[in-house]
C-alpha cells in the first residue's frame, strides 16, 4: 500500500499524485490528512484500485468514477459519486447533499445521515444496477427523478427525532426501487410512487446488500426485520405522458 | 368536428363524435390534387407520415384528411407528375389583428385536452430581427478591399481559453490551455440523438470531420457509430446525464455543460418514452421505453460556485485535456451570468438566442421567453472586455443564424464561432413545418422510425451539410475581403464594421454599433 500525505496539498496536485501512482501500477493507496480536497477518485477507471481516505474529502468525491473502491474513514461532503459508472464508495460517517446524482452503476454505502436530493436521477441500464445504502436519515427530495437502481434508507445508525426522510421523497420517480426501514406518511411522498410492503424476492435481494453494507462498514445493526420496511416503486415509467398535446 | 343537435347525425346514419374527438379541427392547409395529372402511383399515400393522404381502391380515389396536413411538402416534392399543391385552407377566420391562428388554434387544442401545447423548431413570432437592422461596411478608395479568390483569407479559429500574456512563452511558468481548432467559424449546434435521427447526426459528424469543424452530441450521449468522429465531437453534459461517463467525456474534442436552451430558457427537456428505442436506449444508457427526463436545473448547480464545481469535475476527469464549455440561453442578465461563468472556469461560453430551435418545447415558452441573440451577444462581449476577461473564454453564438451574413454580423458583435442547427437541418431537406416533437419527420431528420430514417441517407446528409458550410464560408470570405480584412480574427468584436438602420439610440447603444451614415 502506497501512502500519500495530503497535508497542505492543493486538490489538483493531490489528484495528479493519485493518478500518477495508479499509472505506475499501484493498486492500493492510503491518502492521509485529507482536508476537503475535491474530486478525489474523479474519473478513475481501474477496477482493482483501492483508495483509503483518512480525513474529510471535499466535494464531488468520485465524480465520473468507473471502477475503483474508495473507503472514507470520516464524513464526506456534497456530490459523492456524481455520475458514477461503477465502483464502490464506503463512507464511515455522514455525507452531504446530492449523493449519487445520475449514478448508473456501482455501490455507495454511507453509515450515517445524508442531506438533500440524495439518489436523484439514479438510473439502471441492462446489467448495471446502482446500489446505495444509507444507514442514517435523509433530507428532502430523496430519490427525486429516480429512473433505476436500488436505494435503501435504514434510519438505524442515528437516533434523533426528525423523520426518516424529508418532503417530496421520490417525486418524479419513474424507475428503480426505494426501500425504507420505517413507515413513511403519504404526505412525504411524490405522487408518482406507490407504497408496498416487502415480498420474498425483495428480502432475497436486500439480504446480501445489507450484509455487504454491514461488513464493509464493520458495524452490526439489527436491520433484518423486513416486516418493518416499505418499498416505493413508480406507478408509471411515463409520469408525464399525458401532459402534452401536439 | 362540431357537436350538433342530438339526433341530427344519427338521422343521416353518421357516427356521433366521441368525447375525445376534437371539437374544432379546422384545417390549416389543403392538399389540392389535380386528378387529371394523378396516375394513382400512391407515392403520396406512402410518403405522408401524418395520416393525411389515403387511397380508396373501391372508388379508385386518392383522398385527404386535410386537417392532418402540416405542410411538410413531402408529397408535393415527391409526386412524379407534380399533381399536388398544398394551399392555405380557405380564407381563415374573419380578419383580426389581435387574435391570430397561433393563439386560437392552441386554445382549441387545449380546450380539447387540458394539456400543454408542444411544438418544435424555433420561435416564429414576428419579433423584430436585429440582424435585419444591421448592415456591413465596405472598403472604398481609402482602404483597399481584398480579393479572396487570389489572396489568402483565414477562417481558422482556435476555441478555448487563451494565455494571459506571451512574456513567459517558453518558460516553465507559462501556462497553456487546451484549445480546439475550427477551420471555419461555423459548427453544428447541439442536437441530441433522439431529437434528431442517427442518420442526420452521422451526416453532421462526417461533415464536421471533413470541414475541420465540430458537431455537438446534445444531451443524448454519443452513439457508437459516431466514435470515428470523436475528435470533432463536442459532448454535452446536461441535467439528465444521459450516456455521460468518463469514456464519453474522453471521446470528445471538448465537453459542454448545458444549462439552458434558447428555445426554452429555464425549463428542462423531456424525451417521451415512446421515442426511447433500442438504439437510443443504448446511447443514453437508460431502459427502452422509459421517459428521459432532463429537469430544468442541474440539481448540483444552484450557484456560480456550484457551476465551478462541475466544470472542474469534468476538467479533473479529463485531466485538463479538454476545454469545458457552458451553454446558456440568452436572458435578461446574460452579461452578468456570462461573467460569472467565465470566472467559474469555463473555456467556452455558448449564448443561445430566443430564435434557437428545439426538438420539443411548450409553444408558449418557445414563443415568449428569452431575448434576441444579437443584443445578448453584444452585451456579453462588452461585459467580458470591460472586465478584462474576454481572453479567458471563447464565445459561441447560436439561435437563429440563417445565412453567412448572420455569421459575419454575429462575429462582428463579438462571437468567435457560431453554431448552426436549423440551417443544418435545412441542408438535409427540412421544410420548417415545426413538427419535430412528433417524431414523424417526413424528411428523416427528426425521427427514428426506420422507414422514415431511410429517406435521409448519411452520405446525402453529409454532402449537403458540407456544401452549405462551404458556400457560407465562401461568402464569409467575400464579406471579409470587401471590408478589407484577411482573417476572421480581425472581425471578431469589430463593431465598426456594423451600422444600424432604423434602430433607436438605445438599441444602437445596446448593440454597441453606430447609426448608418455616421
Amino acid at each position: 500500500m502506497k501512502l500519500i500525505n495530503a497535508k497542505g496539498v492543493y486538490y489538483k496536485q493531490l489528484n495528479e499524485m493519485i493518478r500518477a501512482e495508479i499509472r505506475s501500477g499501484t493498486k492500493e493507496i492510503k491518502v492521509t490528512n485529507v482536508v476537503g480536497q475535491r474530486y478525489i477518485g474523479g474519473g478513475l477507471e481501474d477496477g482493482d484500485v483501492k483508495i483509503h481516505i483518512e480525513g474529510v474529502p471535499g466535494e464531488d468525491l468520485a465524480a465520473f468514477m468507473d471502477g475503483p473502491t474508495l473507503n472514507v474513514r470520516n464524513n464526506a461532503q456534497d456530490g459523492v459519486g456524481n455520475t458514477m459508472n461503477s465502483g464502490k464508495i464506503i463512507v464511515h460517517g455522514m455525507a452531504g447533499d446530492v449523493i449519487g446524482y445520475g449514478m448508473r452503476g456501482g455501490k455507495i454505502y454511507i453509515r450515517d445521515d445524508v442531506g438533500y436530493r440524495v439518489g436523484i436521477h439514479m438510473k439502471g441500464y441492462l446489467d448495471k444496477v446502482p446500489v446505495m445504502v444509507i444507514g442514517g436519515r435523509a433530507g428532502d427530495f430523496f430519490g427525486e427523478y429516480m429512473a433505476g437502481g436500488i436505494v435503501v434508507l435504514l434510519g438505524a445508525t442515528t437516533n434523533n427525532s426528525k423523520p426518516i426522510v424529508g418532503d417530496y421523497c421520490a417525486a418524479g420517480m419513474h424507475g428503480g426501487t426505494i426501500y425504507i426501514r420505517e413507515e413513511v406518511e403519504d404526505r412525504f411522498l411524490g405522487k408518482e410512487v406507490k407504497k408496498f410492503s416487502l415480498e420474498k424476492k425483495d428480502e432475497k435481494l436486500l439480504t446480501p446488500i445489507l450484509n455487504e453494507f454491514l461488513s464493509d462498514l464493520d458495524i452490526s445493526l439489527d436491520i433484518f426485520d423486513f416486516s418493518r420496511y416499505i418499498k416505493l416503486i413508480p406507478v408509471s415509467s411515463r409520469p408525464y405522458g399525458r401532459m402534452y398535446v401536439y | 368536428m362540431y357537436y350538433e343537435e342530438p339526433g341530427a347525425r344519427e338521422s343521416l346514419g353518421l357516427r356521433t363524435p366521441k368525447h375525445e374527438d376534437l371539437f374544432h379541427s379546422h384545417p390549416e392547409y389543403k392538399v389540392e390534387r389535380d386528378d387529371a395529372k394523378c396516375i394513382r402511383c400512391l407515392c403520396c399515400v406512402r410518403q405522408c407520415p401524418y395520416e393525411t393522404t389515403f387511397y380508396d381502391p373501391m372508388r379508385n380515389v386518392v383522398y385527404d384528411v386535410h386537417s392532418n396536413c402540416v405542410n411538410c411538402k413531402r408529397c408535393e416534392v415527391m409526386c412524379p407528375t407534380q399533381a399536388i399543391e398544398i394551399k392555405k385552407w380557405g380564407c381563415g377566420f374573419r380578419e383580426n389583428h389581435h387574435w391570430k391562428f397561433r393563439d386560437y388554434g392552441a386554445a382549441y387544442k387545449q380546450s380539447d385536452t387540458g394539456a400543454v401545447v408542444l411544438t418544435g423548431l424555433g420561435n416564429d413570432n414576428p419579433y423584430m430581427s436585429y440582424f435585419d437592422r444591421m448592415v456591413l461596411d465596405a472598403s472604398q478608395v481609402t482602404n483597399p478591399s481584398i480579393d479572396p479568390l487570389r489572396e489568402p483569407m483565414e477562417l481558422r479559429t482556435y476555441i478555448g481559453r487563451k494565455m494571459e500574456n506571451l512574456e513567459d512563452f517558453g518558460k516553465e511558468s507559462f501556462q497553456e490551455y487546451p484549445n480546439i481548432l475550427a477551420e471555419v467559424p461555423i459548427a453544428f449546434a447541439p442536437m441530441s440523438f433522439g431529437a434528431i435521427s442517427l442518420n442526420f447526426q452521422k451526416g453532421m459528424a462526417a461533415a464536421a470531420q471533413e470541414l475541420g469543424t465540430f458537431f455537438n452530441t446534445g444531451e443524448g450521449g454519443l452513439h457508437e457509430d459516431l466514435l470515428p468522429y470523436k475528435d470533432n465531437a463536442i459532448v454535452q453534459v446536461a441535467s439528465g446525464r444521459f450516456g455521460v461517463s468518463k469514456r464519453y467525456l474522453m471521446n470528445s474534442a471538448a465537453c459542454e455543460i448545458k444549462i439552458g436552451q434558447g428555445a426554452k430558457p429555464g425549463i428542462g427537456g423531456h424525451l417521451p418514452g415512446e421515442k426511447v428505442t433500442a438504439e437510443i436506449s443504448k446511447t443514453r444508457m437508460i431502459p427502452e421505453g422509459s421517459d428521459a427526463i432532463s429537469p430544468a436545473p442541474q440539481h448540483d448547480i444552484y450557484s456560480i460556485e456550484d457551476l465551478r464545481l462541475l466544470i472542474y469535475a469534468i476538467k479533473e476527469a479529463t485531466e485538463y485535456t479538454r476545454p469545458v464549455s457552458v451553454k446558456i440561453a440568452a436572458v435578461h442578465n446574460v452579461a452578468a451570468i456570462a461573467s460569472g461563468i467565465v470566472r467559474a472556469g469555463a473555456d467556452i461560453i455558448v449564448v443561445d438566442g430566443f430564435r434557437g430551435g428545439t426538438g420539443a418545447a411548450p409553444k408558449i415558452i418557445r414563443d415568449h421567453v428569452g431575448i434576441p441573440l444579437e443584443v445578448a451577444l453584444a452585451a456579453v462581449d462588452e461585459r467580458l472586455r470591460r472586465e478584462k476577461i474576454r481572453h479567458m473564454a471563447s464565445i459561441i453564438a447560436t439561435g437563429g443564424i440563417r445565412s453567412s451574413a448572420d455569421v459575419v454580423k454575429a462575429i462582428a458583435l463579438g462571437a468567435d464561432v457560431v453554431y448552426i442547427g436549423t440551417a443544418a437541418m435545412l441542408s438535409a431537406g427540412c421544410t420548417l413545418c415545426q413538427q419535430c416533437h412528433r417524431g414523424k419527420c417526413a424528411w428523416g431528420i427528426t425521427t427514428n422510425r426506420p422507414d422514415l430514417l431511410a429517406r435521409l441517407p448519411v452520405e446525402m446528409a453529409k454532402e449537403r451539410a458540407i456544401n452549405l458550410v462551404k458556400g457560407w464560408s465562401r461568402e464569409v470570405k467575400e464579406m471579409l475581403g470587401l471590408m478589407g480584412l484577411n482573417s476572421i480574427e480581425s472581425l471578431r468584436g469589430n463593431r465598426l464594421k456594423l451600422r444600424g438602420v432604423g434602430l433607436t439610440k438605445l438599441e444602437l447603444e445596446t448593440l454597441g454599433i453606430r447609426q448608418a451614415g455616421v
